[in-house]
Order: structure tokens, then sequence, then C-alpha cells
């Protein structure tokens, strides 16, 4: 363990507007995309993530790029660099797309909501990933010179998970929003305004279960997060908690399960791209993605559930049981829903279907393995009464 | 009885030439919610300062070093049904492995308690 080196990285760090309660909170600091993140909490990985999926967790997850796009068509300008259908969108309505170089390669992949109309102008908020942020946001207002982009670094976003979640805001959001909280649909957003603080609240999130992200000022995020702890059903919950539920809900981390060399088709991502975009096309790198959905991919992004009970992680190779490599492992860890280890990559699509026994070669070992379809635990997403 | 400490904050308690090897509670502590633990086959040789064992946290995959020569004549067998003793009791029932030490004279370069006391004061 290098803990030196760590200690002093982390001094030097960006910080979240939430730092000083992360540190007053027990966390465990790690550097993330040039941030301090909480690692975990004192009651550790394996119990954060339990809890999340039993009733909440409470994540900070401000070191994302949020930014507005706004603009006479802003959604139509948008639909040039991502595959997702943008136009179609109300206000209150958001999307989960990718970024896309003229390779039909992702850049980063991102949520979009269109709000209100302000103006005359549609207006859209953006939600990146950290270590992507800064490109994404250059790649964009390069592209669209006709739309106003603002990147909002002013504001905080935790996402607060599980299934008591819609239960729990209901009481910290405005009377107004307080009644027509817990029947927003997943994938819906809503602006709301409570003591002179702006928030954009999004039913969405990064684990599988249902709940929400919100988007608050600075400087009303950490006391904002400490009334939602107040509450006996949330937990603070860490990065690492994050990726292990994560992985068990099958999502993709940018940067390990996609990047630059992969694309949405065999990343598994064809269910965010519409009819009317997948036959118009209009976005960077279509061709491409077009060959890749009318001819099948030549490998695909998988499941593999362990036989045993050591993890197999990013990198191993993937091998059939007569040897011949045949893919490598994007993501893998621990899954403690299941009590055993799971783990994602690609692999070539003729040895793809479900059921087929492979080996992940774990320092030097061969490990057993079966290709199972994801998620690994069934989304609990809130769809609507 | 002596306990000696490494940099990499693994002990190794010696009794009559053999060494108990393990964790400490910082290692512990930093690795988080520990979910597996490969270990060595007996009768192993290890030299001081090579990996003797892996341990897989949910984050990550750590090596666990050798503080000692030796060979390996025992290792914790408890560990591949309850990991979570290297969290729950590190410097007991979550120890890693027994070598017969090679040098009894190595464990002099180690650091005693109350030194690895201070380098951990150092570090965190």
């Amino acid at each position: 363990m290098s803990d030196r080196q760590t200690a002093a990285a982390v001094r030097e760090l960006a910080r979240t507007p939430l730092y000083d309660l992360h540190r007053a909170l027990g966390a465990r600091m790690v550097v993330f995309a040039g941030y301090a993140m909480p690692v975990q909490f004192p009651s550790g990985i394996i119990s954060e993530h339990l809890h999340t999926r039993a009733r909440v967790g409470l994540f900070d997850v401000s070191h994302m790029g949020q930014a507005i796009l706004a603009g006479s068509q802003a959604t139509y300008r948008l639909e040039t660099l991502v595959p997702g259908e943008i136009a179609a969108l109300a206000p209150g309505q958001m999307r989960y797309t990718q970024l896309l170089d003229a390779d039909g390669h992702i850049l980063d992949d991102l949520m979009v909501t269109r709000l209100d109309d302000e103006a005359g102008r549609e207006r859209l908020f953006l939600v990146a990933n950290a270590a992507t942020k800064r490109a994404d946001f250059a790649h964009i207002a390069a592209e669209l010179p006709d739309c106003a982009l603002t990147v909002l670094d002013d504001r905080a976003l935790l996402a607060l998970q599980g299934p008591k979640a819609a239960e729990v805001l209901r009481r910290h959001v405005s009377s107004a929003v307080a009644k027509s909280v817990s029947a927003m649909p997943f994938m819906s957003a809503k602006s709301d305004e409570r003591d002179d603080v702006f928030f954009i609240i999004s039913r969405s999130g990064y684990t599988g279960e249902d709940g929400f992200e919100i988007s608050i000022p600075a400087a009303a995020a950490s006391g904002f997060a400490q009334e939602l702890l107040d509450e006996a059903d949330v937990r603070p919950t860490g990065l690492g908690a994050r990726d292990s539920l994560r992985l068990e809900a099958g999502l993709c981390l940018n940067g390990h399960d996609i990047d630059r060399t992969t694309g949405p088709v065999e990343a598994g991502l064809l269910w965010s791209i519409s009819k009317r975009r997948r036959e118009a096309g209009g976005f960077f790198g279509y061709e491409h993605v077009k060959r890749a959905i009318d001819h099948v991919p030549s490998r695909l992004r998988t499941g593999f559930l362990l036989e045993g009970k050591a993890p197999a992680r990013q990198g191993s190779e993937i091998v059939t049981l007569a040897g011949q490599t045949i893919g490598r492992i994007t993501s893998g860890g621990f899954a403690p829903s299941l009590g055993r280890p799971v783990a994602m990559g690609y692999v070539d699509t003729a040895h793809a279907a479900p059921g087929t026994q492979v080996c992940l070669i774990v320092r030097g070992k061969p490990l057993a393995a079966k290709i199972v379809p994801m998620p690994f635990v069934p989304h609990r997403y809130f769809r609507g009464d | 009885m002596t306990t000696r400490y490494t940099q990499s904050h693994e002990y190794v308690r010696v009794e009559d030439g053999i060494g108990v090897v393990g964790v400490t509670d910082y290692a512990q502590s930093q690795l988080g919610d520990v979910v597996f633990v490969e270990l060595p086959p007996i009768g192993q040789s290890l030299s001081k300062g090579a990996e003797a064992a892996t341990v897989e946290s949910v984050k990550a995959a750590s090596e666990v070093n050798a503080p000692v020569s030796g060979t390996v004549v025992d290792v914790n067998s408890a560990l591949a049904d309850s990991p979570g003793l290297v969290n729950e009791d590190p410097s007991g029932k979550g120890w890693f492995l027994k070598i017969k030490l090679a040098d009894a004279a190595e464990i002099d370069s180690l650091m005693d308690e109350d030194a690895y006391r201070e380098f951990l004061k150092a570090v965190s």
C-alpha cells in the first residue's frame, strides 16, 4: 500500500462541496478523476451496498459535470453528437445517451434532461462523467457554436438511491413538489425551489434501484445532505458501493466497459437508440453504428457469473474451455447482493451465448465462469403506478 | 513470543522458530471488506518480501508479502469460507499463514510495536 503518496495526493485534489461533511462522517478518501472522494464510510462497502438495496443510500456525485445547453433548436442540434432520441423529449423527460466520435466510438455517456424552454430557447440539462467532463463540454461547445453551453461549476449533485428514496425525499422538497415526487416515473425530472434554493430533481440513478439525482447549488449542498442523513433510513454511501451496485445492475462504467474503442451496439446499448435515429442517422459515427446494427458486431459485452469465490477484474483474459482467447474482462468484482463474484467484458460474438462455460484468467490461473444475461440483480425502477 | 511489523503492514509473530503471518489492523481498515484470500501451498518456500498471498477486497486485489524468508508450514483454511475474519480479527483468527523461519536473525530488521506505531503516525 502506498499510503504516503495517497495522503499527499488527496490534499492537492479538487474537493466537492461535501468534502468537510465526508471527513466528519469518517469517510476514507481516495483519488477519483482529480477529486478527493469518499470510497467508503466506516460501515464499509458491503454494508453500504446492502443498505442501499434495502433502504436508502446517499451518494455525493458532485464531481460529475453539469451543464445547460440552450438554443432555439438545442434538441435537434445535440442530436448531431449523440445517437439518442433527444428531439422527442418533452420538458421534464430525460434520456441516457452517448457522445460519439466520427468512428462511432464512445467519448462518454451522459444523461440529457429537457428543461422548460426559456425566452424561446430550448434548454437541455446535461450530466457527464467526471474524468471526461472538460473534454465533453469543449467538444459540445465547439460543435454547436449556435447554442450556448453553460457549465454549472457552482452546483453539487447528490444521488439518493434505494426503495425508500421517494418516501424520504418527499419530506425535503417544497410542498408543491412533495405531492408529486412519489408519482414521478423513472427518467423524468422536475425543477423545484425551496427556501430560495433552486433544485433539479430527476428520478434516475446508477444503482438499479429506484432513486433520485438532485442538482443543488454548492452553497446549500452540505446542509441539504445533512438533512437527508438525519433520516433514519438514509446512510452515507461511497464510490466503492456505487461501483458494486452499478456492476450488479449491469451498467457501463465509462473508461472501463465503454471507451473510445467501443461502439454503442457491441456495448449492448442499442436500446438507447430510437428507431427514427437508427434509420435517419444524422450523428457522428452513424455509418459505423448503422453497420453494427445491420451486421451483428464481431464482439458483444456480456455478463459472467464466476463459480468460485475469487473475483476476476478488469484486464482478465476470457478463454474457452479449449484454451482459445475470446475476449477480456472490463469490470469485475464481488457482488454483495449475490454473495459471489461477477464480471462483464467483451467476447467474440460466436461465443457470447448465455450459458456458455468459459475460463477467466486471474494471476495465471483459470477461474470457471458462465456467460449470463445482465443485469445480475433485477432493476427496480419506478415506472409509474 | 516476538511480534514484528513491515512497512507494507504485515505482521509476523514468532514462537519456536515458526512465524504466524497476517496483516495489521491498519491494513485491514485500508483494505475494506475482504471477500477472498488466496493462500500459498504448504511447502512453498518464500524469500523475504516475496508475494505470499493475495487478498481481495470488494474494491481491489492486494499482495501480502512474506515478512521473513522460510517455508510455508500451515495456512488458515478458515479464510476460505470466512474471509471476513481478516477484518474482524486480523491479529487473531484472521491470520494467513505460518512460516518456518530460514533465518531467525531476519526479524531484527523489522519494526517492533512501538516503531510500527510511530510509522503509522507518519503515513496516516
